[in-house]
């Protein structure tokens, strides 16, 4: 016999960024300006309170929904970042990274045929959790004039006034667009007006250059109604680590601390040690290579104004989403890749709106950035 | 103030960048570049750009020595005025007056084991107001000016990833 997938396996495709990995394995001397992680790694003092965890023997699980200690840095973390007020033991729960906890989520607000719209572009994960908890993804687009921010325009044109969940990322992975508290307002009305609820994937939040970064949930009558998704990925340098949190009114997550505990029972010890750590002393590093980033970010944006690349001042995360000098972007993204050995992503990997765009990740050393526009320069003309 | 700063930080970082990767780096004119390092340079606080050179990848013996000295004053002479002659030697290549057991702590550069020996004992020692050197010959080099000088992580990061 064979194992047959079932239907809500096959109901997702597999993700386009699988194509444009095997391309760039299988060609010499590329540069990638195609990955979705720092080119960092987490600070040395978070690594030695890991290594210091497993000398002292700490291999066992932890509570549910995490240290308790852990839980109350970071109930202290996005107070003073962020003025987020969570309670450590009731409203904040660890997960082995922001995708599980955004699945968790999915799966403890949708039922089956409730309709959770997606802001687009965005990252690979939120529609085909959608679509394993059951419910029915609403693409959002995003428009370029905007800045590839959310309207309520875009929400209204969309149909998402009759949709239960919104999602959405900001700062955005793949445009590196972030939204300030006036953009946010709107939203937070409409989201208010039509009784959706909101998950905010904020995993990017600090790693926001133009201005400080606004939490949805701090908007009036949002906390209420929103679950904000952060974690140590981006900041800290710690994607193989695979921790994230959620945060949100109790009800929910005790719902999704249900799921969670006969799931994965909780996230893995070693790295809740490095990330103690990483918040209570890790500010300095985590300033530092928001200012790589940002040099790194201008240098970009810069050498794309010089050579003609149309692209919006992308102000988070360290994405750049230029348009695609030809109207096919995989086409455009193949043919350098294949010419120059310069990798990108072309948009249409992340979903309705990312077409005719290419993402241009920045977390990739100065010196080979420097490379890599002169190839992608060469290419051009 | 903030482009300063930033100008101040990129230099530490690489003071090989060009004039026109300053400004794209920091967001400024070239001409602000050009202005604001020059006034830098004339306050002084920028006092030179230099190579950090690991010698052991390179065939060619450079010995090194941090050197403690211990000093006596009088009413006459000051640590500045000790440091002035001491400075003057080309062979000194840091000096700085510090805490603890000795006054100064001095790195000393030259070809040879006998040249260093030499110098310390032939040209520092014989200072009248110096009362004591204690010479380390440095075996080995790990990290100069914030740069490691091991062989640095492998990118092992997936080529594209979401």
């Amino acid at each position: 016999m064979t194992i047959e997938p079932s239907a809500r396996a096959e109901a997702v495709p597999p993700s386009g960024i699988r194509r444009f990995f095997e391309l760039a394995e299988q060609q010499e001397e590329v540069i990638s300006l195609g990955v979705g992680e720092p080119d960092f790694s987490a600070p040395w003092s978070a690594r030695e309170a890991a290594i210091a965890s497993l000398e002292q023997g700490k291999t066992s699980y932890t509570a549910n929904r995490g240290k308790l200690e852990l839980r109350e840095a970071i109930a202290d973390h996005v107070a003073a970042h962020h003025d987020l007020a969570y309670d450590s033991d009731e409203e904040i729960l660890i997960t082995t990274g922001v995708s599980e906890a955004i699945d968790l989520a999915l799966r403890a607000i949708v039922d089956p045929g409730d309709t959770v719209a997606v802001a687009q572009p965005a990252y690979i994960s939120y529609v085909p959790g959608a679509i394993f908890a059951g419910g029915e993804p609403l693409p959002v687009v995003t428009r370029p004039e905007d800045e590839f921010t959310l309207t309520p325009e875009v929400l209204t044109e969309s149909g998402a006034r009759d949709a239960d969940v919104l999602v959405m990322n900001y700062p955005n992975n793949p445009t590196g667009a972030t939204m300030t508290r006036e953009q946010l307002e709107p939203v937070a009305e409409f989201a208010r007006e039509h009784d959706l609820t909101v998950l905010s994937d904020e995993v990017y939040a600090q790693l926001s250059y133009e201005h400080e970064h606004t939490s949805i949930a701090t908007l009036p009558g949002m906390r209420e109604r929103t679950i904000v998704f952060n974690g140590f990925s981006k900041a800290y340098a710690m994607t193989g680590l695979r921790l994230g949190y959620a945060l949100g009114p109790a009800g929910v997550i005790e719902a999704m601390n249900r799921i969670h505990q006969y799931t994965m029972l909780s996230a893995p010890t070693t790295p809740q040690y490095a990330a103690i750590e990483a918040i209570e002393s890790c500010d300095d590093e985590v300033a530092e290579m928001r200012d790589q980033y940002n040099r790194r970010r201008r240098f970009v944006l810069s050498r794309f104004e010089e050579l003609g690349l149309d692209c919006f001042p992308a102000s988070g995360a360290f994405y750049a989403f230029p348009e695609s000098p030809w109207d096919d972007s995989d086409a455009f993204a193949e043919a350098l890749l294949e010419e120059e050995g310069v990798a990108v992503v072309p948009g249409d990997v992340f979903g309705e709106g990312g077409e005719g765009h290419l993402r241009v990740s920045y977390a990739t050393g100065l010196g080979e950035l420097k490379e890599a526009m002169a190839r992608l320069e060469s290419f051009l003309s | 103030m903030e482009g300063r700063d930033e100008l101040l930080a990129l230099l530490r970082e690489n003071a090989r960048y060009s004039t026109a990767e300053l400004a794209r780096l920091a967001d400024m004119d070239e001409e602000a570049v050009e202005e604001e390092i020059a006034a830098l340079e004339a306050e002084g606080a920028l006092r030179g750009y230099q190579a950090v050179v690991d010698w052991s990848e390179l065939d060619r013996e450079r010995v090194r020595a941090m050197v403690e000295l211990n000093v006596t004053l009088d009413r006459e002479t000051s640590y500045g005025d000790i440091a002035d002659r001491i400075v003057k030697f080309p062979e000194v290549t840091a000096l700085r007056l510090v805490s603890g057991d000795y006054d100064f702590a001095m790195e000393v550069e030259g070809d040879s084991m006998s040249e260093v020996s030499w110098f310390i004992s032939e040209k520092v020692a014989p200072i009248p107001e110096i009362t004591q050197t204690v010479t380390h010959y440095v075996m080995d080099s790990y990290k100069e000016n914030g740069i490691e000088f091991g062989d640095g992580d492998e990118d092992d990061r997936l080529s594209v990833s979401p």
